[in-house]
């Protein structure tokens, strides 16, 4: 595939004390179909190339001969760990470009499960990035939080993993009889589960010596490399999409950003950490005033946005998922692009491993928190 | 407000307004009118967003002011994209840069148009490092190419793939992208 141009001194690669080492695209700890092309000198990293696209599926090439409502399953299948927070931000951008006023009852569902669904999405990350580093208990633990969780899916939506959460101007069905219960359910029980992993996790000498100093970023690089989401609050910069630029009903929240202060891999694993237990804490406050009434905007049966172009962001798991919508004045958008916060964290990687061991390569895409099906689309 | 904005040398027009999520554009756009006159070619403001047409030539220039000037601050650059208007429309490409300033809380778009004979645009890489694989990717889909990009090569497609896909006149069936488009 891609060639890597990589400099080697000498002659042939024998006489080099230098070698190349491809990590994937099979392998487990690239969360996916990702290959990192490795230069090593021992077991030390000197330079790296990743290598993408084995997932393209050519997603905005698709939408621009699909009808608006058809496109929100396709964007369910980008982040597949959060499918309900993809299709917010579609519906979103096509909402706010239609200028739709979607019920307050609907701003607050929406939101109860965008937080549930990242709380899901953390615990994927936690499990996966703590069996990397060699914690096998936690993978258990994390999935049994995270069925809860997609249980609530299944009774609300009728899937667990790409939900087609949303419809535009609202929801497609109202709260089902018991989401009230077993959100509050989940609520209540969680709390002492984050404490758990706690207990396994933050003292532990093999994770310290694992993630403490692994991967730093500063601020300042973060934001020229376009970090988002934990992996810029790692860092200490307070940047959350949900408090800059409210959207759904988070304006009525009270929450906290929670930041790092080294940037480091351990920084980020309590950054989101601490992002579940806000996470926790909105939708305990949405669930206690979920308002009555409908849950659809008043919606034409065709859905056409008046030409022009929108850009419009949510603060996903991962970042910052922006949509940039190009409408015709049609029944189906002109161009549609994603802004994958996967991808742009991604390419953080080469800085953050230099210099590293070839083990800390796991760990550090195991802390940016990659969904591959995203970067590749 | 406007009599701050009258002020010619003052160019912090964002400081009396909270970093919430109030988004003062106008003011943005008044402020870079009065600044550099000559950048600033069309402004359009739509659905509470301001775009502003910017002459190809200027675009790292003006990229680099807006970064670093005060008032503006547009350290992050959230997305860079370009879309295709159709293979018949003169300009064809334009190039879109979505600027967020994570201390103001506002943001921006540049808008960059090109014809199909010479899709060239200086790169923004220098400017924010975050554009390189942006940069890569609207290259390798809709042929953009980004003079001064220190490495660019397809990001998505394999490196033999033909053709750019996400332009318009490119085929959505058939096998051999050049016999079906013909």
């Amino acid at each position: 595939m891609h060639q890597v141009e990589i400099a080697t001194t000498r002659e042939t690669l024998l006489d080099s004390p230098e070698m190349i080492l491809n990590m994937g695209p099979q392998h487990p700890s690239t969360h996916g179909v990702l290959r990192v092309v490795l230069r090593l000198d021992g077991e030390t990293v000197m330079d790296l190339d990743c290598d993408i696209g084995y997932l393209h599926r050519g997603m905005e090439k698709i939408a621009e001969s699909r009808q608006y409502p058809m496109i929100a399953p396709y964007w369910d299948r980008l982040d597949y760990l959060a499918a309900v927070s993809n299709g917010l931000v579609w519906v979103e951008t096509v909402e706010q470009m239609m200028g739709l006023d979607v019920p307050p009852r609907a701003h607050y569902i929406r939101t109860i499960l965008t937080e549930l669904n990242r709380i899901a999405s953390h615990l994927l990350w936690l499990a996966t990035h703590a069996l990397d580093i060699g914690a096998v208990t936690v993978l258990l633990w994390c999935l049994r939080e995270r069925e809860e969780i997609l249980k609530i899916f299944e009774r609300q939506f009728g899937a667990r993993l790409t939900c087609h959460a949303w419809r535009i101007g609202g929801m497609p069905n109202d709260a089902y009889d018991d989401f009230e219960k077993d959100v509050r359910q989940f609520v209540n029980n969680f709390p002492k589960r984050i404490d758990e992993y706690e207990t396994v996790l933050s003292e532990n000498r093999i994770w310290l010596s694992r993630t403490v100093g692994i991967g730093v970023i500063s601020a300042e690089d973060a934001i020229a490399i376009g970090l988002s989401g934990p992996a810029l609050r790692g860092s200490g910069v307070a940047w959350d999409i949900r408090k800059a630029r409210p959207y759904a009903a988070y304006a009525d929240m009270d929450f906290d950003i929670p930041l790092g202060e080294n940037g480091d891999t351990y920084d980020r694993y309590l950054v989101r950490l601490e992002e579940m237990r806000q996470s926790r804490r909105i939708v305990q406050q949405a669930i206690d005033n979920l308002p009555d009434g409908p849950v659809n905007a008043k919606v034409p049966k065709i859905v056409k946005p008046p030409a022009g172009d929108y850009y419009h962001s949510i603060e996903g798991p991962k970042g910052e998922i922006g949509c940039y919508l190009v409408a015709d004045g049609t029944s189906s958008p002109w161009r549609v692009r994603v802004r994958p916060p996967s991808l742009i964290n991604l390419q953080a990687l080469r800085q953050m491993c230099i210099g590293h061991l070839v083990a800390d390569v796991v760990a550090i895409i195991g802390t940016l928190d990659i969904v591959l099906g995203e970067i590749d689309r | 407000m406007s009599k701050e904005l009258e002020n010619k040398g003052q160019t912090n027009v964002q400081a009396e307004t909270t970093p919430s999520n109030s988004v003062t554009p106008s003011p943005l756009v008044a402020a870079l009118r009065r600044e550099k006159p000559d950048w600033a070619g069309e402004v359009i403001e739509a659905f509470g967003e301001v775009t502003v047409i910017v002459p190809r030539e200027n675009i790292l220039e003006i990229c680099s002011y807006l970064k670093t000037a005060p008032g503006f601050e547009f350290n992050f650059l959230a997305d860079l994209c370009a879309a295709d208007r159709g293979p018949e429309e003169e300009p064809r490409f334009e190039v879109n840069y979505h600027l967020f300033s994570i201390t103001k809380h506002h943001r921006l778009r540049l808008k960059v148009l090109l014809n199909d004979d010479d899709p060239h645009v200086q790169t923004v890489t220098g400017v924010w490092r975050t554009a390189n694989w942006h940069e890569r990717e609207t290259f390798d889909l809709m042929g953009i190419i980004f003079d001064g990009h220190p490495d660019l090569r397809r990001i998505l497609l394999p490196d033999d793939w033909e053709g750019h896909a996400l332009r318009k006149d490119f085929p959505l069936r058939g096998f051999d992208a050049r016999r079906s488009a013909s």
